[in-house]
């Protein structure tokens, strides 16, 4: 936030009032991104209703394991971003530094998956609008998979860049010892919004990769 | 806003003069100039889709159309209806009343997120401007309503463009609200509890509610069209297997409450205006503030009723008219209280009550006619003609502004330190609400007719109440250009209105006009009820005339 | 000139009258509500206008008792009025069953009807007075609505589906006809007259004019060109299922549902034939999707509709007393 030490902006009446604020205003923010979110969702759940078997057929292209692994990378990446808010919270600089790096490291590892992963569609000529083939009769209502496969994983991703630039900057406000038990409001709001961009995914993933692994 | 003040000016510092040049007003956190800044702009898009407005009913004097051909005139009324809709009616209270006055009625010296309150203004203006370019590369023919295929993939004007605009502008709305939120919650004065809050600021809670749950979702669903039109994907297209229908539902889970999202604030600046220019407490507060959220939760869940000859269900339709019958309630407990203030009060004829009082007729009309849409069988004849043309601008014109007019004439002493000129000021708004209601009037007989809207020409037998129809609406574009050149005028040549002119009782009345940058020399402590005329011995009326006794008093004879 | 403006619409079907009189009763009790709000605030404004420039109101904060009866008698009010509408509306959306089908097919910008016994007219819609007539409609390209304002129903047509609206026209004449889902550059142009005239001229007037095959005829030559039978062979003994008195019957499907086989399946199943498989059945039908147009599957379904097991091929009773061309 500011340069100052305590940093208390002047409309605000003292600093619990400011971090009242803060607090509020994240929360807000994620119901505003669940809203969004739903949106997709709720145009995947009409398109699946209207091409069960094309959707059941063009969920096959996305490995269930390499999704399993991502996640298993995002639920670490969360578990490390609640020690980094634990350790801002006791004012320990080394593992709050530690810790939001490696909340980076492994929000990069589930991007580079998920970047293995677009490419692999790419190859396979799976891409509406761009490069698509599908063998069979349902090309068309697959097609719609995949542009859904495309827009909430796109969007998903969107989000986690955005996670990790926002952790890059309070890494290095970590460093200079910038957080402190009396101030800490931004490491505990972003990990807020990290682990809100966590729980997409937890249903991305189903709806995605598992809800047809048995047709 | 010059740099050399006319002799006549108060010397005390305040938010306009504490410093000067361009970068001291782009570069601003203080949400009264942010204030000042939304105003510049959404003016300039209201005088834009005024232009437009102006080209349709010029065009439909005749039958056969007057002006310019089909294509042109769809896309007249498509550019009329996004302007107005995304960057007029949306914006025009909340950020520029709202901005202004939320912080001060709640004796906060700021909103909470001054930064992102300036980030709104700016992310406003580069989604209006992608919208002017569309404009300015040909513009767009969908109607402001997008309805896929024709919008994804029949449409060739400059689609992508205007829903990006729409997108952008969105995170405007989006901020705005969350900030409302969040300054109502944390930022009150002591004392300030939420049943003293007044009424102004209990409507823009309600309407940040809406901002905050049903902007994101026209977000989402303008960005699907926007990348099924670049990409011809299927999410909408009925030939790849979409759902055009599912569109309509996501378009207007939006786009209702955001009917409510216009309203609502016009409701929270006629309430003001009522209870200034009656000199008394508002009837049923409790009662008033309470129907305010009603509207915005139940307002969430009557989307539907724009599609009951769409296809849907036909028990979503009796699901959707019933819960449209409910939100009329909450309005019309506002309208019934708003009746029982003006009982036995000291009401003054000033401009602002003038459009106050002009709101409450003009949106009952609106109303009850929003009751025969709701009213499946008569839905069936009347959706899609000019019944729902002239209801909803009775909605949003005669209520929302009205409404902002009003508010702007009743806080203009406040955001300017100056009075405007009064007796020009009430022929004004009598020539607007004339012009008004002979522009729109003649539309419900047309619209039952079976006048279908979106029309560049029609059946002859409809011209003479579109005469009618158009006249009205030169006398309205007249009536809309007083303000705006006595506003300018009053800036420099009104006379200095000292801080609380009225009187009013909210807490922006307690400090000067304009108000210092920080709103308020030491934070005020509230000890009393909104508008409580009988127990704000501080207020300061001027004197009574000499060998007249009045009614009531302050303080008591 | 005033005189002849008309300020409300004519009335020529069953359903005009019923919505008439729900609108009056509408515009009763509105007017009623909005003038006696009017006068209120006329005489308050008037009676309690301010005499001297410090005076103010009384201090009257509320009353509970009215709050509660404005907020109850709007509501039974308001209940009155969506039950009234939704009782119309039920009427509406329930054709009668032995309703005259008449098929529309709305493309940008123009409507094309068609009549089972093969006449099509081209934004022109002719039926017979005092006879129940449904209208079945798609559109090929975006959504329209076929909009009659002096029978006050509309109903919009959409793409890949089919909507359908039904009338009792009262009085024979020439009423417009409309498009009121804006659908593009000459929306308002795609318009038209729907004539209704009593029973003896419709039957001359279905006989006259350039007359091709009924739609059932139609139906059985396309389902004769494509080979529809080389698969649904009669006795069910075909790669694919017997279509003998498939329509309106329930469908068991590979999924394990049971739905019936209405126009919508139909159209599906010959178009997007993959969609929903027969019990028992393997997904090998190819798509008429870029073969059929809209009026062919509606000449299919027609025929469809007229093979029940143990019957020849049927044709409605007008037909047989039309002879052919």
């Amino acid at each position: 936030m500011s340069e100052a030490p305590y940093a208390l902006q002047e409309h605000f009446r003292d600093l619990e009032q400011q971090k009242d604020a803060a607090t509020l205003g994240m929360w807000i923010f994620l119901v505003t991104e669940v809203m969004f979110f739903g949106g997709v969702m709720l145009s995947y759940s009409t398109a699946r209703y209207l091409h069960p078997a094309a959707f059941a057929a063009a969920s096959h292209y996305s490995d269930p394991l390499i999704g399993a692994i991502n996640t298993a990378v995002l639920i670490c990446s969360s578990l490390t971003m609640a020690l980094a808010v634990h350790a801002s919270q006791l004012g320990e600089r080394k593992p709050l530094v530690g810790y939001l790096a490696a909340t980076i490291v492994l929000g990069c590892v589930f991007l580079a998956v998920k970047a293995y992963e677009w490419s692999h569609k790419f190859h396979e000529h799976v891409v509406p609008g761009y490069d698509f083939s599908f063998p069979g009769p349902e090309a068309r209502s697959a097609a719609l998979y995949f542009t859904h496969y495309f827009a909430m994983t796109g969007l998903h991703a969107l989000h986690m860049v955005i996670g990790v630039a926002v952790l890059g900057v309070l890494l290095v406000r970590a460093w200079k010892g910038r957080y402190t038990p009396a101030y800490h409001t931004p490491v505990e709001l972003s990990g807020l919004y990290w682990h809100f961009v966590d729980i997409v995914w937890i249903f991305l993933y189903p709806l995605l990769y598992l809800i047809d692994i048995h047709r | 806003m010059s740099a050399v003040p006319p002799v006549e000016v108060e010397h005390h510092e305040n938010y306009l003069n504490t410093s000067y040049g361009v970068w001291s007003w782009l570069l601003t956190t203080d949400h009264k100039r942010i204030g000042l800044l939304y105003l510049v702009s959404v003016t300039f898009f209201f005088f834009v889709g005024g232009f437009f407005a102006t080209l349709i009913r010029l065009h439909l004097m005749t039958p056969q159309g007057t002006l310019v051909d089909a294509a042109t005139y769809n896309k007249m009324f498509t550019m009329h209806g996004v302007v107005m809709v995304f960057f007029f009616l949306i914006p025009a209270i909340p950020t520029v009343l709202g901005n202004f006055l939320v912080p001060l009625m709640i004796g906060a010296k700021d909103l909470a997120f001054p930064r992102l309150n300036l980030a709104s203004w700016y992310i406003f203006n580069a989604g209006g401007l992608l919208m002017i370019y569309s404009v300015m590369r040909g513009g767009l023919d969908t109607g402001w309503t997008f309805y896929p295929p024709y919008s994804s993939l029949y449409s060739n004007t400059h689609v992508v463009s205007a829903v990006l605009g729409i997108f952008i502008a969105g995170f405007s709305s989006i901020l705005t609200g969350l900030n409302f939120l969040v300054t109502v919650h944390t930022m009150r004065a002591p004392g300030m509890t939420w049943g003293r809050l007044p009424l102004f600021v209990w409507s823009h809670y309600a309407t940040s509610i809406i901002f905050v749950l049903g902007t994101p979702v026209i977000a989402i669903t303008l960005a699907l069209v926007g990348i099924e039109r670049i990409f011809h994907l299927g999410i909408f297209d009925p030939s790849l297997g979409g759902d055009p229908v599912l569109f309509q539902h996501l378009f207007w889970f939006y786009s209702h409450p955001a009917v409510y999202i216009m309203v609502l604030p016009g409701m929270a600046v006629t309430t003001e205006l009522i209870t200034t220019f009656s000199r008394k407490r508002l009837f049923g507060y409790g009662f008033v503030a309470a129907a305010s959220i009603a509207i915005a939760v139940i307002g969430f869940f009557v989307w539907g009723h724009h599609m009951f000859v769409a296809g849907q269900s036909f028990y979503a339709s009796m699901v959707f008219s019933i819960l449209s019958y409910l939100v009329a309630i909450p309005s019309a407990i506002k309208v019934f209280n708003w009746t029982a203030t003006l009982y036995k009060g000291s009401i003054s004829w000033a401009t602002p009550m003038l459009y106050g009082l002009g709101f409450i007729g003009l949106f009952v009309m609106g109303g009850m006619t929003g009751l025969f849409l709701s009213a499946l069988g008569v839905d069936v004849h009347v959706h899609d003609t000019y019944f729902v043309v002239a209801h909803f601008h009775y909605i949003m014109v005669g209520g929302t502004v009205m409404a902002y007019l009003g508010g702007l004439h009743y806080w203009w002493p406040k955001m300017s330190g100056r009075m405007y000129p009064e007796g020009l000021a009430k022929f004004a708004a009598v020539v607007l609400f004339i012009g008004f209601n002979l522009t729109f009037f003649p539309q419900f007989v047309l619209g039952y007719l079976g006048m279908p809207r979106r029309y560049h020409s029609y059946s002859p037998e409809f011209q003479v109440l579109n005469v009618m129809s158009t006249a009205g609406a030169s006398i309205l574009a007249v009536g809309y250009l007083l303000p705006m050149a006595y506003f300018i005028w009053s800036m420099r040549y009104g006379p200095i209105a000292g801080p609380n002119p009225w009187p009013g009782t909210g807490l922006e009345w307690l400090t000067a006009s304009p108000p210092p940058e920080k709103n308020f020399e030491v934070t005020p402590v509230v000890t009393w009820d909104a508008y409580d005329f009988p127990n704000r011995h501080d207020l300061k009326y001027p004197a009574p005339t000499p060998g007249f006794t009045p009614a009531q008093t302050w303080p008591p004879e | 000139m005033i005189a002849d403006v008309p300020l409300f619409p004519e009335s020529a079907s069953h359903l005009s009258e019923q919505t008439d009189n729900l609108f009056w009763f509408l515009f009763g009790v509105s007017a009623f509500i909005s003038v006696l709000i009017f006068l209120l605030i006329a005489v308050f404004a008037i009676k309690y206008h301010r005499r001297a420039p410090n005076e103010i109101g009384a201090p009257i904060s509320g009353s509970l008792k009215l709050e509660i009866a404005w907020t109850v008698i709007p509501f039974v009010i308001a209940m009155i009025m969506f039950a009234w509408g939704a009782r119309l509306f039920f009427n509406m959306a329930h054709p009668p069953p032995q309703a005259m089908q008449i098929f529309v097919v709305a493309k940008q910008w123009m409507w094309k009807a068609q009549h089972p016994e093969g006449r099509i007219e081209i934004n022109e819609l002719h039926v017979p007075v005092n006879r129940d007539v449904m209208l079945t409609m798609t559109s090929q390209d975006v959504i329209h609505d076929l909009f009659i304002p002096a029978f006050r129903i509309k109903a919009d047509v959409l793409p890949n589906r089919y909507t359908s609206m039904w009338f009792r026209a009262s009085k024979p004449g020439r009423y417009h006809l409309f498009c009121a889902e804006y659908c593009g550059t000459n929306h308002a142009l795609m318009g038209g007259w729907v004539t209704v005239m009593e029973p003896a001229d419709f039957e001359d007037w279905l006989s006259r004019g350039e007359r091709g095959r009924s739609m059932v005829e139609s139906g059985a030559v396309l389902f004769q060109n494509y080979k529809c039978a080389n698969c649904h062979v009669e006795d069910g003994s075909g790669h694919a299922p017997s279509l003998m008195g498939v329509y309106g019957a329930p469908v068991r499907l590979t999924t394990g549902q049971t739905i019936t086989a209405d126009d919508a399946y139909l159209r599906e199943s010959i178009l997007n034939p993959r969609a929903k498989i027969v019990a028992g059945y393997r997904p090998e039908m190819p798509s008429f999707q870029r073969i059929l147009n809209e009026e062919q599957v509606l000449q299919l379904i027609a025929y469809i509709k007229t093979m029940s097991a143990g019957k020849p091929l049927q044709t409605t009773g007008s037909e047989l007393s039309n002879p052919a061309r």
